[in-house]
């Protein structure tokens, strides 16, 4: 029992370590790349090409002046960020980043806790996510707060929906939400007609709508471009965080960066065979890498992510509706059909 | 075990006093979304994890977040407390207490003498899908028409000219 309590202990601080530190840096690659994009150069005087940028963004955080509006509603105003910043970190609980090894004959795994329904409890903190949008925007007692807030909160549950849709074709195929038995089902290749196969089994051959639907409900749940309207600058100041500064408007920052990483690591482990990948070496190295083979791929989503963003416009509030609505609830549920229906298929 | 039981029990009950004490409607709102999540972690102590998750998407994630958003649209604000009544202040608490009293009078006499929890039922998706579409199918198809008809009621009330 120690043993569990300990070894849990132990992999809470190094997630909680990596996902701070991965979300410091991803606000580095975001300047970077954007600014390639636009052909600039972007961060460049503060370290090496900019590498301690992250660091002085922090510093500078905690000396800003804290400005508070006077007619805030206190104890909420308080309360938004932080439920933000906390839920965006919780859904790290349930994402595993490799296999497992052996301490002292006992098996560890690369994961906090392996939840039956892990899936579920990641939809469940995004729910409860759309609370801290909402009451920040309403809490702030001012315009263009209110319609951010509103505006987002809105956009928020309509996604949501198409994003819980598009997922159930994963459940279908691997025939479990936990997490770990969704990648494990990816592992091995196609053997098309008995060739030896060179395509691994993931998910993103069989569910390619599916992985679609998915990640552009994840982009608006997590309120990126193209879909941004509520936080966009040139339409609503600075939409629901405008009243806040210094360290909220940080913990904000930091739970957007961390839904994105949530987000970018459920499409690695539900569609792209999660930290499975060519496997050789010492059993040391053996560990290793499947971790290493997971942040690769995430780096690929959340590069994919800052391309979008310096690249896409933003979609006016009624397109963005009407394509949650119009466009992706049904093909979700199209997906479902045609996935429950291959599924009885083969299995009778 | 029993002390985490008591623990959320204790959060529950002191939230629920919180969502009808309070002045503003949104903290009595959000208070009652600490009771949901409270009663999410007791369904989790009866090792239901898939209800328990179930229940914070849905209630707290989904039917709470359309209360939060009503009663912030509605800007309702602090409320006075009305001093219409007399009969309704002094005989408000004394029929609550009774109230009270009646209801743990009745639930400790039925209360069963094997106080024992019962071999927990499985409880995951799967199990509760075949509750859901052999034994209740009926109520199921019900709800299914029910929320047909709100939606359809919605359209109607929103839309501005059919």
């Amino acid at each position: 029992m120690t043993f569990l309590v300990l070894t849990t202990l132990v992999k809470i601080g190094f997630v909680l370590f990596f996902v701070l530190t991965t979300v410091a840096y991803l606000s580095w690659l975001e300047r970077k790349v954007i600014a390639h994009i636009q052909s600039r150069w972007g961060p460049y005087r503060v370290g090496p090409h900019g590498l301690l940028q992250p660091v002085a963004d922090g510093i500078k955080f905690f000396f800003k002046e804290d400005i508070v509006p006077l007619e805030v509603d206190w104890p909420i105003y308080l309360l938004a960020p932080f439920l933000a910043f906390a839920l965006a970190f919780l859904s790290f609980a349930v994402i595993p980043f490799g296999t497992s090894f052996q301490l002292r004959g006992r098996t560890v795994f690369l994961q906090i806790t392996d939840l039956d329904v892990g899936l579920l409890f990641i939809f469940a903190v995004t729910s409860l996510g759309v609370y801290s949008i909402a009451l920040a925007g309403w809490s702030s007692n001012s315009k263009y707060p209110l319609f951010g807030g509103l505006r987002s909160s809105a956009q928020m549950i309509s996604y949501e929906l198409s994003l819980a849709l598009a997922v159930i074709g994963v459940i279908l195929i691997s025939g479990s939400l936990s997490l770990r038995d969704i990648v494990v089902h990816q592992s091995g290749f196609w053997q098309p007609a008995g060739l030896s196969g060179f395509l691994p089994r993931w998910n993103i051959f069989v569910q390619p709508i599916g992985f679609l639907a998915y990640f552009t409900a994840a982009i608006a749940e997590t309120n990126r471009i193209p879909f941004d309207l509520p936080e966009g600058e040139t339409e609503l100041v600075g939409g629901f965080h405008t009243e806040y500064s210094s360290l909220k408007f940080a913990m904000f920052f930091m739970a957007e960066y961390a839904n994105m990483i949530t987000v970018s690591c459920i499409a690695t482990l539900l569609f792209f065979g999660g930290w499975l990948g060519p496997m050789f070496g010492p059993p040391w190295l053996q560990v290793l890498l499947p971790v290493f083979w997971f942040c690769a791929k995430v780096f690929c989503f959340l590069f994919f992510y800052i391309w979008m963003r310096g690249t896409l416009p933003r979609f006016r509030y009624d397109q963005l509706m009407a394509f949650g609505w119009k466009v992706l609830l049904p093909v979700g549920l199209l997906n479902i059909l045609l996935t429950s229906l291959v599924v009885t298929w083969r299995n009778a | 075990m029993a002390i985490l039981f008591y623990i959320f029990a204790a959060v529950a009950i002191i939230a629920a006093l919180n969502v009808v004490l309070q002045r503003t409607p949104v903290y009595s709102a959000l208070s009652l979304i600490v009771v949901l999540c409270a009663i999410a972690v007791e369904y989790l102590l009866l090792n239901a994890e898939f209800i328990a998750v179930i229940q914070v998407i849905v209630y707290a994630g989904a039917i709470m977040v359309l209360f939060v958003l009503v009663i912030m649209l509605l800007n309702a604000r602090r409320e006075v407390p009305s001093s219409r009544s007399r009969v309704a202040r002094w005989l408000g608490l004394p029929l609550l207490a009774a109230f009270l009293a009646e209801m743990l009078f009745a639930v400790w006499r039925y209360l069963p003498a094997n106080m024992a929890l019962p071999e927990a039922p499985a409880s995951g998706p799967a199990a509760v899908g075949g509750l859901l579409f052999r034994n209740y199918v009926l109520p199921f198809e019900l709800t299914s028409i029910l929320i047909l008809v709100a939606v359809l009621g919605a359209v109607v009330l929103a839309k501005k000219q059919l």
